[in-house]
């Protein structure tokens, strides 16, 4: 398998403060790869320095072998990569439609309408509300169409940080299956969770952050079975 | 009641150039946050650009002809302000994206002197007012009202009808393109706009640039329809431009219309009919802006607060 994305060394600073150092991990085409960790461990700043809003202090990321770490973040999302930001993030005064529209703003193809309708038929309540404004859906709703808007550029690496915050066990349930989905349809898919159970179990590998470093790694049934995770992560002693 | 027909016509004429002008305003506002009080000087400037296309730029023989003269104008004011525009953005205002927002502020307002002075010094004659010719239709347009008749000039109807249509297509525009949604998205929230892949220089230069088209519209009608300008014009109705916008609600488009329109016709006829006659129109314009504040303070169409969902 050949590396799709590749973070070497990486830190990243918010004036004097790193919150990420020294950060290396590999996704390789086609997997679901997951970075879970505490809060505040850098996960989040790892995502966003990976899409270009944000400039690495140090290291290295390559993505289809080529270096992105200097790119504007509209020229990244061209490329291939895209994000669906931690908390959502939507333009809450447009519509669903207009949401959606805006995830396919690069594409000049004429597969944009069946796109929307895949994604009506995944979330149909997004279908059936496409012309209400964003603002006005509950967490859950609004969290479905990030993802929806995100799968709009048809990318070939999918970024999520906490697709599953604020949702129903069921609502999670779903959205891991339409991670897997994704997946199977041959986007790679990055993960960042804190529901490290759930995310590692679908996982082809995981790295776990702490404190800003990569401290663990491993196949995701791998690292569900390391007590150190398990201790840290996952509640149990 | 055909006295205060005129005056509410001459008030409405005052709302449309204002409106044009105020659209500018609002529309970088609601994308970076930026009051550009320069503005009211690219709004100047395209009068002058007007003036001197037709003086230097047009053969005599299409001079009488306005069906021809008129465009040309436009073109050439158009054209001004355009570039103007986009270099006052590209030079003055980008470099200071990052900056604390008093930096971009005090800059806008150098720039609106630089300018005033630069055409001042080297605009033909521009120390005092110069002409700009009429290039329109020249009968007035007389309407029969109970109790005597409405002179309307054929420059004030084109002036309220380019106004009003110019603005619904605007508004068409930004809420039916594809490059509205990316200003609309750029002005929510910058960040994610990027993450959709949204270039964010070339969606905020194509804001200025359409701020200037409309300022040079406005500049084109003003100068056919008062024949004359001079350097403080700018100052002025960028003054009641950007008073509009804030009336009507900054960042929205129907409001700084609205918020135009009402200024217009508040200052004329407050100027007419109030106490203290016209010495006192401005003063009623900003008491009603001061209590549109106090009870709404996003203004008639203003967002209530920026919603980040
Ligand atoms: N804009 C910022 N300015 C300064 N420090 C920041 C900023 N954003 C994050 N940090 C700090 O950087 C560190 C890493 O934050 P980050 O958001 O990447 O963590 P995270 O792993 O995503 O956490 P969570 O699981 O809570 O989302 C934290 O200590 C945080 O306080
Ligand atoms: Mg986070």
């Amino acid at each position: 398998m050949t590396a799709l994305l590749e973070v070497q060394n990486l830190t990243v600073a918010y004036g004097a403060i790193e919150a990420v150092r020294d950060v290396s991990f590999t996704v390789d085409e086609g997997q679901i790869v997951s970075l879970i960790g505490s809060n505040g461990a850098g996960k989040t700043t790892t995502l966003r320095t990976i899409s270009g809003l944000l400039r690495p202090k140090s290291g290295k990321i390559l993505f289809a072998g080529e270096s992105i770490d200097s790119l504007e973040a509209h020229v990244i999302l061209q490329r291939g990569i895209a994000h669906c930001p931690e908390g959502r993030r939507l333009f809450g005064r447009m519509t669903v439609e207009e949401n959606l529209q805006l995830g396919a703003y690069v594409r000049r193809d004429t597969g944009v309408e069946a796109d929307m309708n895949r994604v009506y038929e995944l979330f149909p309540v997004l279908g059936e509300r496409r012309h209400n404004k964003a603002g006005l859906f509950s967490g859950g709703e609004q969290q479905m169409l990030a993802i929806g808007r995100a799968m709009m550029s048809r990318p070939r690496l999918l970024m999520l940080d906490e697709p599953s915050m604020g949702l129903s066990p069921i609502m999670t349930q779903r959205i891991f299956d339409t991670i897997r989905e994704l997946q199977s349809q041959g986007t790679t898919i990055l993960l960042v969770e804190q529901n490290a159970l759930a995310a590692l179990a679908l996982s082809d590998h995981g790295y776990v952050i702490d404190l800003g470093r990569t401290s663990l790694d491993g196949p995701g049934h791998e690292l569900l079975a390391d007590e150190r995770v398990r201790a840290a992560y996952l509640g149990e002693n | 009641m055909a006295t205060l027909l005129q005056q509410l016509a001459s008030g409405l004429v005052l709302g449309a150039l204002i409106a044009l002008i105020a659209l500018g305003y609002t529309m970088v506002y609601g994308i970076i946050q930026l009051i550009n009080f320069a503005h009211g000087e690219v709004f100047m400037v395209s009068i002058f650009a007007a003036a001197a296309t037709y003086k230097w730029f047009i053969p005599e023989s299409w001079e009488n002809t306005w069906q021809i003269a008129l465009p040309c104008m436009l073109v050439g004011a158009v054209l001004v302000a355009v570039v103007l525009a986009v270099l006052m953005e590209r030079f003055a205002y980008r470099p200071l994206r990052n900056a604390p927002r008093l930096a971009p502020l005090i800059t806008a307002l150098g720039v609106s002197q630089m300018l005033k002075e630069i055409v001042r010094l080297n605009y033909p004659d521009a120390k005092s007012a110069i002409n700009v010719p009429r290039a329109f239709i020249d009968e007035p347009i007389i309407i029969t009202v109970p109790g005597g008749t409405v002179v309307l000039q054929a420059t004030s109807v084109l002036l309220i009808a380019v106004s009003i249509v110019g603005a619904v297509i605007l508004q068409l525009y930004v809420s039916r393109s594809r490059m509205g949604r990316a200003m609309r998205a750029t002005a929510q929230d910058p960040d994610t706009a990027k993450l959709m892949g949204v270039n964010p220089n070339r969606t905020i230069v194509f804001t200025f640039a359409l701020g200037g088209l409309l300022a040079a519209v406005a500049g084109v009608l003003y100068g056919i329809h008062l024949n004359t300008v001079d350097t403080e014009v700018g100052f002025l109705y960028g003054i009641f431009a950007f008073t509009a916008a804030v009336l009507g609600g900054v960042g929205s488009i129907k409001g700084a219309v609205i918020g135009g329109f009402i200024i217009g016709v508040v200052k004329t006829l407050g100027g007419q009919l109030l106490p203290g006659g016209t010495g006192y129109d401005v003063v009623w314009v900003f008491i009603l802006l001061i209590l549109v504040l106090v009870f709404r303070p996003q203004g008639l169409f203003g967002e209530p607060e920026r919603v980040r969902a």
